[in-house]
This record gives structure tokens, sequence and C-alpha cells, in this order.
């Protein structure tokens, strides 16, 4: 009997990603001192079902994986270790390395060996250093070895300089692949010295002018090491020292990157076609591919986790539709007009179950935000370490619940706002105290419901926006016209244009200036907008107003002669009757009204969608429908008004196409079709 | 039982003979066919509502059960001349797959006709008109019953102007 244990699979990824999730979260939440016993069994048991489910499916490499894993954790478990900061920070990296060989196996990608063999041996090193520490193994066993071999092994690594000659590549020699073989025995780094290389026009492609200092961490032989090099050992200058002490290793790699990074700088202007590049590539491949693997994983994620009780609600409400259902044909069965009343009584039963319908189906695809605010605690921690600031993350209102699509949509404006207050907003521990704040920068993400919009607000206690420095900037840039008038609000939305960026320096956090135009146009393509609001020296809050789905609109349902149209209730400000005094013409042609003290253009529905049944062509005999769209404000020029209603939204591209001016179409009550438009297109549209 | 058999054997008979299936419909004096295994359903003409601003022949949106479906006037496309809708005109809601994703679109024709089988092998490719006639729809010519066939390519006439020739090219870029 064979099973397929393919199917099967997916089960087994989803719960491994949300095992490596609840892992994660537990380890960010491990407090060193005081440690809670609880939430290491829980670590231990989310890494103990990944390494027996991987097992049954004949993942080895994840199995062995997570055995070494399940094996530092279990020490801890028993009190057998102490728990240390780098201990949790080796278990976090194998948690993204665990990540990534799991999304590898789905994608049917080769796992990625070097990274993973890197991660293995830093968890062996962990398991083996921390022995030494905990109280119940006995410490001698291992020294005697040492003592033994001292001339060849060595614990903590090796450096190697190696230089070879101009000729080593026309020999067959490829020192990437040999560095490979390096990092299969340890912890490599890789340095790359690039001062051999001569200029472009002297290049001569196929000599090598490089030279590497590598660092080899962990319990290596000399011998293997030996036999990697045996090949080169005539066409190189080779040096290969033992790392004695933990110093001199941190001493090395804390002076060269800073090197390595401008010498990679310099490679890279160098040409684009120069092999030199190329090989300096090989150090940073890191870089690049967890960005590969997020891509695909907003792919592939298509099923959703529904609660029992959510479940539970519909089939009760599915039962009363039945039932109904089941009277009402009953009635129709020998229908006399005497059964009308019956009849009507049937309907109204009908309205109850089929609304609860619609509200319990809408409520499976919400999910809470806590979805989205989890995977921000690791990013905080991450990166405050990396820049040497202390940060405290507060989540308001989790359990806030969105639509999916929202969800899904939403994460990565939210990580891109909460990196640029992490790195712009917080400042640096000493100028917190400096200014009378404390130490720990506070970022706050709150989710919370106001009216049928919800609200996620990304706050910080960081330095608030300079109004004066953006006005400079944005006039600096030419993105402003320097006699132009700003007030706070408009100071503030500077920061959304295209190409602005404040940051002195380019980080790798942020800083390039695209992002925020990027997240504004995300967020009002999901039909919200985003206002920043500051105060200088005691920081800033970015708030993010969301429609609660994306499914449903409340729409007033227009006429424009024999036609009906929704316009999003949201957009519109309200409607007048003009009279002719009110109205100015631009040119002879375009029209314009004035609403208090602006001047708005008028856009002719009838005129635009080329209604030919159109009531009102005189503006005095149709309404007027003001409406703003993504700041875009005009008079749409309608017959009438007809009623509010909510609309499912319908797509329009699925069979058909884009239409200008339309963002999507409904189905009336009575089966037809109408369109909704959308506002900054039937602008753009009345202006050609 | 013995229905089911029938249509088994019949669909056996049609492997064998290596024919394909088309349901054949008029435009005017001219007949059309396209492959029956694309064809979703067919209905009663019913009003739609208007799409503003594209090309005539797109007559605009109806409701079909939830999804909105577009409607094209298959004789204003070929450049025929108009003909008032009226109860016998029907419309033939066909289903493709175009770049990955699933294609309804509703044609509207003068009446439906037949199920014919056609022998694949029997079919002639369109002759040249030159550029007299547009034949970019038209995958073959059939004889049935001495009549001519033209049969045409489901997938060309659900591609739609200006839409889906944009999003070729960016599949190539």
């Amino acid at each position: 009997m064979s099973i397929d244990m393919a199917q099967f699979h997916q089960v087994f990824f989803e719960e491994s990603f949300e095992g490596l999730d609840i892992m994660e979260s537990g380890l960010l939440n491990l407090d060193m001192g005081d440690v809670d016993s609880e939430v290491i069994n829980t670590i231990f048991r989310a890494a103990h079902s990944i390494k027996g489910g991987s097992g049954t499916f004949g993942f080895s490499a994840v199995s062995d994986y997570t055995h070494v894993m399940e094996t530092l954790l279990d020490e801890m478990r028993d009190g057998r270790r102490q728990i240390t900061q780098s201990a949790v920070d080796v278990l976090l990296g194998s948690v993204d390395c665990l990540r990534e060989m799991l999304s590898a196996i789905q994608d049917e990608n080769d796992i990625d060996e070097v990274s993973v063999a890197e991660h293995k041996k830093a968890l062996e090193v962990e398991l083996n250093g921390g022995q030494a520490n905990s109280k119940t193994v006995a410490t001698e066993a291992p020294e005697p070895v040492v003592n033994e071999v001292e001339a060849t092994t060595n614990k903590s690594g090796w450096k190697i300089s190696f230089c070879p000659h101009a000729d080593l590549l026309k020999t067959g020699n490829d020192p990437v692949r040999m560095f490979r073989e390096l990092g299969g025995l340890g912890d490599l780094e890789v340095i790359v010295d690039l001062q051999g290389v001569p200029p472009l026009f002297d290049l001569d492609p196929e000599e090598c002018h490089l030279s590497w200092l590598l660092i080899l961490k962990g319990d290596i032989q000399r011998e293997e090491i030996d036999d990697i090099f045996d090949w080169v050992e005539d066409e190189c200058d080779l040096s290969i020292q033992a790392l004695n002490s933990d110093e001199e290793l941190v001493n090395t790699l804390q002076s060269e990157p800073s090197n390595v990074v401008d010498q990679v700088i310099s490679a890279a202007s160098l040409a684009i076609e120069n092999p030199v590049n190329s090989e300096s590539k090989k150090n940073i491949p890191a870089v690049a591919k967890p960005v590969k693997a997020e891509e695909k994983k907003a792919a592939a994620s298509t099923s959703i986790r529904v609660d029992t009780g959510k479940i539970d609600t519909l089939i009760n409400m599915v039962g009363e539709l039945v039932i109904t259902q089941s009277m009402l044909s009953l009635v129709g069965e020998h229908f006399t007009s005497d059964k009308i009343d019956q009849l009507k009584n049937g309907l109204v039963q009908l309205e109850r179950p089929t609304r609860e319908l619609q509200e319990s189906v809408m409520n499976i695809r919400m999910l809470p935000i806590s979805f989205v605010f989890s995977r921000f605690s690791r990013l905080v921690h991450d990166l405050s370490t990396k820049l040497d600031k202390k940060i405290e993350l507060k989540l308001v209102g989790e359990h806030t619940e969105v639509d999916k699509t929202v969800v899904e949509l939403i994460s990565d404006p939210l990580v891109h706002l909460v990196r640029n207050s992490l790195d712009h907003g917080i400042e640096m521990p000493a100028d917190r105290i400096a200014a009378g704040k404390s130490e720990m920068g506070t970022i706050t993400l709150e989710a919370y419901h106001r009216g049928g919009n919800i609200v996620i607000e990304v706050k910080d206690d960081g330095k608030g926006l300079n109004k004066d420095f953006l006005r400079n900037k944005a006039i600096e840039k030419g993105l402003l016209d320097p006699d132009s008038v700003l007030t706070d609000k408009q100071c503030y939305e500077l920061i959304f244009m295209a190409g602005f960026s404040t940051a002195e320096k380019v980080t790798d956090v942020s800083g390039r200036g695209v992002g925020m135009d990027v997240v504004r146009r995300n967020i009002q393509s999901l039909g919200g907008n985003i206002e920043i609001t500051s105060n200088l020296g005691f920081g800033s809050t970015i708030s993010i107003n969301l429609p609660l789905t994306l499914a449903i609109l409340d729409g007033q349902s227009i006429a424009v002669g024999n036609e009906t149209f929704i316009v999003p209730l949201g957009s519109i400000i309200e409607s007048i009757k003009i009279s002719d005094k009110m109205v100015n013409r631009v040119a002879g042609k375009g029209e314009t009204f004035r609403l208090r003290d602006e001047y708005l253009p008028i856009v002719r529905m009838h005129d635009v969608f080329k209604v030919e049944s159109a009531k009102a062509t005189k503006l005095t005999e149709g309404l007027l429908v003001v409406v703003d769209g993504q700041g875009v404000r005009c008079g749409l020029f309608v017959d009438d008004l007809l009623g509010q209603q909510q609309v499912v939204i319908k797509s329009l591209e699925a069979n058909y196409r884009r239409v200008e001016g339309v963002s999507s179409a409904t189905i009336l009550g009575d089966g037809s079709v109408a369109l909704i438009l959308d506002i900054p297109g039937l602008v753009r549209l009345s202006n050609q | 039982m013995t229905q089911e058999t029938d249509i088994q054997e019949e669909v056996e008979e049609t492997k064998h003979s290596n024919s394909v299936q088309f349901l054949s419909f008029t435009l005017g004096e001219e007949e059309y066919g396209v492959d029956i295994l694309s064809v979703q359903e067919i209905r009663s003409w019913e009003p739609v509502s208007r799409i503003p601003n594209v090309p005539s022949y797109e007559k605009g949106v109806v409701n079909l059960r939830g999804a909105i479906v577009p409607i094209i006037d298959l004789r204003e496309r070929f450049n025929l001349e108009h003909s008032e809708y009226t109860n016998l005109t029907v419309v033939v809601v066909l289903q493709t797959i175009l770049q990955g994703r699933s294609r309804t679109m509703g044609l509207v024709v003068d009446s439906v006709s037949d199920v014919n089988n056609i022998d694949a092998q029997l079919i002639q490719s369109a002759p040249d008109f030159g550029t007299k006639v547009s034949t970019e729809f038209i995958s073959g010519l059939a004889l049935v019953d001495e009549r001519m066939l033209i049969l045409l390519d489901v997938k060309k006439l659900l591609k739609l102007d200006g839409v889906d020739d944009a999003e070729e090219d960016d599949d190539e870029s």
C-alpha cells in the first residue's frame, strides 16, 4: 500500500511555518534574567514538531538540522544550560535558516547547503562552547584531546591569507570553488583585497589580481585546510595562522568590513563587465537571497485558517436559509392571490439570514491585525541592534480584525514606515538623554476601528519632523517652488513626494527616497489614505486609514439618462443645485463653479461617458455632486441622485478590460450591472 | 443507463475518427462555427449595461451569475451590417484560457443552428483574401452538408483590442 505523501506536504509546510513563527516570537520574548520555562517549552515543542514532520516526509536536511537545535533547546529546558543572548541570537538565526530551507523545499528549489552548514556550525559551536559553562557536564573530557593535537587543531578557527599569483586561473584553479569547500568545513568569512587590480584598460580578464583574507571559524584540522590548498600551493603566497583568542577574531572582523565595503564600491564603479565585480559579489549573496524568498512566500499563501465558531454560525445561517427557501417554494407551488401575505412573510424571513450570512462570510475573511504586527518584534529587535539604538515596540489593538486582502497588502508599507521610524525617528541613546528623554525609544503600532474604517498608527517618540528642514530640502531638490506657502500638514506631506529623502546618508535601512511615495500609492490603491502629524522633539505619528474590506463599498447611486452609476460614498462631499451665477467659464469651454472659497471644475457625466439619453443638459436642471478623490476635487454633473446602498465590488477586468474613469462594477438589486466611478480617473478623462 | 452508454459510444466514435465538434451559428447569410468545448452556454439577448468610451462592437456587460461578462456584437466586429436585436437573437457565451486566466465573453449572433462533427483532416486553412477581407479570427473552412462553415479561433476572438496586445508586449519585454 502506498500513500501519496505529497498531499500532506502543504499542511506540513503551513504548520512548520507557523511553528517557526511561534519559535521566533518565543525567542524574542525570552527574558535573559528570569526565564519562563513555559516559553522554552513552547519553543521546544515547535522545534520538535518540525523535526518529526520533516522526518516523516523525508526532508532529512531539515530534520537533521532541527535535531541540533532541539539538543540545544533541550539542555536549556532542563536547566543544564544558561540562556545567553548569544545562544538566542544563534537560535534566531537558525529559525531564519530553517524557514529558508522549508521554502526552498516548498518551491522545489535546491537548499543553500553553504548557509545551512554555516548555521549548523554556529549551533554546534554554541552547543559545545556552552557545555564548558554548564554545570552538570564534565569539562575535563575535551581538554586532553585539545592538548594532544594542539599543533594541528584549533578550536576557534584559522586565519588564512591567500594571495594567488596572476596566472592562477590559467591553471584551471577556481578560488570560488575552494572557498565553497572551505565554507563546508566551518563558518567562513571572506574578505577580498582589490588593491592589486589594475585599471580597466590594462586588465587581462584571464589573470587573477585579487587576494583574500579568509577567517574560518570552528573546530577544524589543519590538514583539512591544507588539502584544499594542495593544488595551488606553488601558485600563491599562502599563510595559515591559528586564531587563538576570540579577541583577535573580533578585531580582524571589525577592522576589515569597512574596507571591504569601500573596496566593493570602488570595484563596482570600476566596470560592469569586470571579472573583479563578479568575484566580489560572491561575498554578499546573503543580501539578495532573503528578498527572493519573501516574494515567493507572498504568492504561495492561499489558504486561510478559520475559527470553528465562525463556521458554526455560518452553518446555522445556512440552515435557516434552507428552511425559509423550502417554505417559500411551498407557497409558490400552488400560488393563489390570497397567499400573498404568506409570501411577504417569507420574504421578510429571508432577509435576516441573507444579511447575516453575508456578514458571517465577510467575517471569515477577517483576520486579526496581529498577523501583520507580530513580525515587527523581530524587525525592531534586529534593526535596533544593528543601529545601536534602544527601542521598545508596543503593540496596541492587535486583535482588531481586517480583511485578509488588506492584511496581505498592508504589511509591506508598514514595514517601510516602521523602518523609517527606527532609522530617522528615534535618536541615538546619547542624544535622547541629552534631549531629556529616556534612553529607551518607543515605537507604538496601534490599530483600531473608526466608522467603517480601520486606522493603523505608527507612532514614535523620536525627534519628530522639522518643518523648515523639510521645506528647504524640497526647495533644494527642486520639488518645491521657493515662494510657495505651505501649511504644517502640507510640509509633512512633502515626505511622500517621489525622490525626497532627508537622510544625510543613505543606509541600507532607509534613506534612498524611494519608498514613502510608494507607500502612499499602495495605500491609496487599497482605497485608503495616509496622514502624518508630528511634534518637533517629541515624535511623529503616521496614521493609515483603510476600508475594512475591499469587497463591499458604501455607494451612492446616481442617474445619468437611463444609466445608473455608483459613486463611492466616502468620496462625496456634498450635493448641490447650482444657479447660473455660480458658474464661470475658462477659455469659453472649461466650466468651473464656486464652492465657498474654491473654484472647482465641473465634469459633465453625460459628456464624459457619452450618455445620449441625459435629461439634464443645462446645469440648472440637474445636480452637482461634489466629490474628492485622492485630493482631486470636482463637481459631477448628474441628472439625479437615486439612493445609498452597500454594493459588492466586482472586477471588470476579470473578463473584460480596464475602463478609464471606472474602478469596478457591481450588480444592482434588479440584476443589472452598474459601474463604480473612479473619481481621479474621471477627472483625467474629462480633461482630455 | 442506455443513454449514457450511447453518449460514451459517440464520444469513442468521435475520438476514433479524429473529428472535432463545432457549434454553428449564422450571421446574415454566412455560417460560422466555434469549438464546442469552449462554449459555456447559449442565452437569449437581454439588455446590457453600456460601457463608455469603448469600440462600438463591445456592447456592454451583463451579470452572469455574479460575474461581470462583456458582450461583443459579432456582426459589428466583422464589419457586417448591423441588425436589430429580436427575440431570436442569441448570445453564445464562450470561455477560454488567455494568458493563464480564464476569460468569459458573450457573442451576439443571429441564431444558433447546429452541432457538427467535422473531421479535423478535412478542415481547410483560410484562403488569403489579401487586405480585402480580414481573416485574423478564422482558423479554417469546412464543408458541412454542401454548406461552407467558417471556423473561428476562439482565443483570437476573445482578445480585446488594445488590452491584450499591450499585455502581450509586456510579457515579451
